[in-house]
């Protein structure tokens, strides 16, 4: 794999692979038949990971049903009229209620924690669910601007504010892979 | 990412084809949003919109204020009936010193064409125009067309005829500049004495023969007979109206095929279309109801996205 300047291999197709693997597991340990569960993939990139771990859980540790949805928390963002750009939407898709659910919010990256409290807000408009989890591939470390950690989490990183960690997925982008570029 | 070429909508004229497109994409979005069970967004929490209508208006101030709602934002509704201006304020004045409250955006229907663009000149609010005499009623077209989309997948290329009242409608004005940015075919049909001479310079056919114009198109807008604007007789009676341009469900079923029917309210039911077709599977006046709320909410979300 060739790495342009200012790009750096985080994380390998398999490396990736293995974790996710690990953290399907881990959801497994707590969640055991998803009966009560479900998977909330954040949009635009939480929604990758979130089909990923549905088909693990499915294929590889016999899970019969998962109930998952994509939320997008555009509307419930704190940064509106504060940047110079119009935050555009995309699609949510929630075809069932959370009351009384185990929700299990999923991004790719957690950073300053920011997207995260929009969705808090954002998943109540589907219900009171009886408790909601974090899950994020990376988690960036030291970088938080509010008091939000990950349940579950792939891999922490230390990146400094001018990096970005970028994560590609092969439906998207052509191949798994996670880079921190240098912005 | 993208965003509005206009700061204010004004009317469809100031709009490109990206701009009712990203409208359109949006309004999807908030589709969504109002069919949850919880139907509210906080994005504009600290705007403040004013509602100034200077004309009567049940169905878009509603959905308006409703949209406002739907949004967080703050809403402050006025009606020119119960007002200063019957004691003689001007326009400027009147929305001036509304605006001296923190107003942020302005939604105004106003009888005199123009008033929307005259007030965007000279007070600092993003304004939306809400029907301006016979000029434009910008929101009303979009929402008119998300139909259309809805319903048959695609604006471009589709056959709208607009039927009635041409000559005072601002619905008919607005729809005609939104159905041809978007790549549609349109024709008017009505009396020639409610048909404005040079409409053809708008690039839209005219026929006078409703059941023709039925048969060419694939979605039919019926507009109401506006009588509060009739100053003269534009035809001999509304009987004689209805037998010629009015639509009932023996003309509808006699068509070549399914055509999609559209009002944009209030219906007069028996003058324009009859209450069978009105209530009918191919009427999607109610679905244009429902989006005129989406519609508004991304109209006033993209351009609340403006004001710094």
């Amino acid at each position: 794999m060739s790495e342009p300047m200012g790009q750096k291999v985080l994380l390998s197709s398999k490396e990736i692979n293995i974790i996710l693997h690990r953290l399907a597991c881990q959801l497994l340990e707590n969640h055991l038949d998803f009966k009560n569960t479900v998977l909330i993939g954040m949009q635009p990139r939480g929604t990758y990971v979130a089909q990923r771990l549905d088909k693990i859980l499915r294929s590889a540790y016999g899970v019969k049903h998962i109930d998952i949805g994509f939320l997008d928390i555009t509307f419930y963002r704190d940064d509106f009229r504060r940047g110079d750009k119009t935050l555009s939407a995309t699609q949510t898709k929630i075809d069932f209620l959370v009351e009384d659910k185990k929700v299990v919010l999923i991004d790719d990256v957690l950073y300053t924690g920011r997207s995260i409290r929009a969705a808090l807000t954002a998943i109540q408009s589907f219900g009171r669910p009886s408790e909601i989890e974090l899950l994020t591939l990376i988690d960036r470390r030291f970088s938080r601007h509010l008091p939000i950690q990950p349940n579950y989490r792939g891999r922490q990183v230390d990146a400094i504010n001018q990096e970005k960690v970028k994560v590609m997925w092969e439906e998207n982008d052509g191949e798994d892979a996670i880079y921190l570029i240098d912005r | 990412m993208s965003e509005l070429s206009v700061k204010h909508l004004l009317g469809i004229k100031y709009l490109n084809e990206k701009d009712i497109q990203l409208i359109f994409e949006t309004a999807d979005n908030f589709k969504e949003v109002i069919n949850r069970s919880i139907k509210k967004v906080p994005s504009l929490r600290d705007i403040t919109i004013a509602n100034i209508f200077f004309e009567n208006s049940t169905r878009t101030k509603l959905s308006f204020e409703l949209a406002e709602k739907r949004l967080s934002a703050d809403v402050i509704n006025f009606s020119a009936s119960q007002s200063s201006v019957k004691k003689g304020e001007t326009l400027i004045d009147t929305v001036n010193n509304i605006l001296s409250m923190k107003v942020d955006m302005v939604v105004m229907r106003h009888p005199n064409p123009g008033a929307g663009i005259f007030l965007s000149k000279h007070v600092d609010a993003a304004i939306i125009n809400a029907g301006d005499g016979a000029h434009e009623h910008p929101t009303q077209a979009l929402l008119d067309s998300y139909s259309i989309r809805e319903r048959l997948g695609d604006v471009s290329g589709k056959k709208v005829v607009i039927v009635g009242d041409i000559l005072h409608s601002r619905v008919a004005l607005s729809n005609i500049f939104a159905l041809k940015l978007q790549g549609a075919e349109v024709k008017v049909c009505g009396p020639r004495t409610l048909l404005p001479r040079y409409i053809e310079s708008l690039g839209v056919g005219i026929e006078t023969d409703l059941r023709k114009a039925l048969n060419w198109c694939d979605v039919a807008n019926m507009l109401r007979i506006q009588n509060e604007r009739l100053d003269i007789s534009y035809f001999p009676t509304t009987r004689e109206y209805t037998q010629q341009f009015g639509v009932n469900k023996t003309l509808l079923n006699s068509l070549e095929k399914d055509i999609v029917i559209m009002h944009p309210g209030p219906i007069n039911r028996g003058v324009e279309i009859t209450s069978d077709v009105a209530d009918s599977k191919q009427s999607i006046i109610l679905d244009q109801v429902e989006n005129g709320v989406a519609i508004r909410m991304a109209v006033m979300y993209l351009l609340a996205s403006k004001i710094k």
